[in-house]
């Protein structure tokens, strides 16, 4: 029987995290994000194509925005779809 | 001066000359607006994200142009929205960092970088399978090829040395089959080789089948040592 000890956490709070998440775009000094280049958006979309939140790409705010009209931009020109499966 | 930045898709079906012709009217149109091109970009046929008018892939123009004033862009959205040839098009007022950006991507500074990046995290990924596949089909060809070469070369001077100095050792492994012998030894040298064998080892394999033939132990014998 698993006591009451063994069920405190949901998942291993030993996994991950130790990674610290960086703001790419600050860190490599990218000011302009091109919305003609999809691979590069690609990065920014899960396989729905969505756009994925800050706390997961750990883009500043300032670029954030930045990506999120970058994208929907893609999306006109059919460059990114707009819904999907299996995107990536 | 303002900069801007119009992509437009235009419809695949059109023959060449026409799409380069529309291209061509909406260049001409920039200019005698008074603005100056600066880039006209081909990115060329693509497929489309999702299909538009029945459509699944596009031709892809980018023209980049300056201007002092933006009276141009609703004329030229006008006759675009009015273009049948043009599946969808975006106008963008560039700031200096997309000037900047757009100028070193000319300059081929900006593609590579992203390019690297992007083949360095594919390799990551891919790595593992990729040189598992690699190291299985396509160098052993060449390896083959090299390693047979000096194979003959180190079998044939034992071969001499060995014809003139010991016999005991063909008693000891007597009978084997010419033909048997060069496969086995290739498979040596190279483990990862498949079974078939090249036409560079069928090459080979006469000459060893002809010196094997001679003296067939030595050689078996000198490569076990």
């Amino acid at each position: 029987m698993a006591s009451r000890d063994d069920i405190k956490f949901l998942s291993n709070p030993n996994i991950g995290g130790n990674e610290k998440k960086y703001c790419r775009f600050r860190k490599f000094g990218i000011r302009h994000i091109d919305y003609k280049d999809a691979d590069f958006l690609e990065q920014f979309v899960n396989a729905q194509g969505k756009i994925l939140p800050r706390r997961i790409t750990g883009n500043s705010l300032k670029y954030q925005k930045k990506v999120a009209v970058a994208v929907k931009r893609a999306r006109h020109l059919a460059m990114l779809p707009y819904v999907t499966d299996l995107l990536k | 001066m303002k900069n801007y930045e119009v992509t437009f898709i235009v419809d695949p079906v059109l023959s060449n000359d026409e799409i380069e012709t529309t291209s061509k009217a909406y260049q001409t149109l920039v200019k005698d607006e008074g603005c100056s091109i600066v880039n006209v970009d081909r990115l060329g046929l693509k497929q489309l994200a999702y299909p538009i008018n029945k459509r699944s892939s596009g031709v892809y123009y980018c023209i980049e142009f300056s201007g002092d004033t933006g009276a141009i862009i609703p004329k030229m959205e006008l006759a675009l929205r009015r273009d049948e040839r043009i599946m969808r098009f975006l106008t963008v007022a560039l700031d200096k960092y997309g000037v900047k950006y757009n100028e070193d991507k000319r300059a081929g500074k900006i593609g590579t970088v992203k390019k690297d990046k992007k083949e360095d995290k594919k390799e990551d990924k891919n790595s593992r399978g990729r040189n598992s596949r690699n190291s299985a089909k396509t160098p052993p060809p060449a390896a083959k090829k090299e390693e047979a070469a000096p194979v003959k070369k180190e079998e044939a001077a034992p071969v001499k040395k060995e014809e003139a100095a010991p016999v005991k050792k063909e008693v000891s492994a007597p009978a084997v089959v010419a033909a048997s012998t060069p496969a086995p030894a290739a498979e040596v040298v190279t483990p990862e080789t498949p079974v078939t064998p090249t036409p560079a080892a069928e090459a080979v394999a006469p000459v060893f089948a002809a010196a094997a033939a001679v003296t067939t132990p030595p050689t078996a014998k000198s490569e076990e040592e």
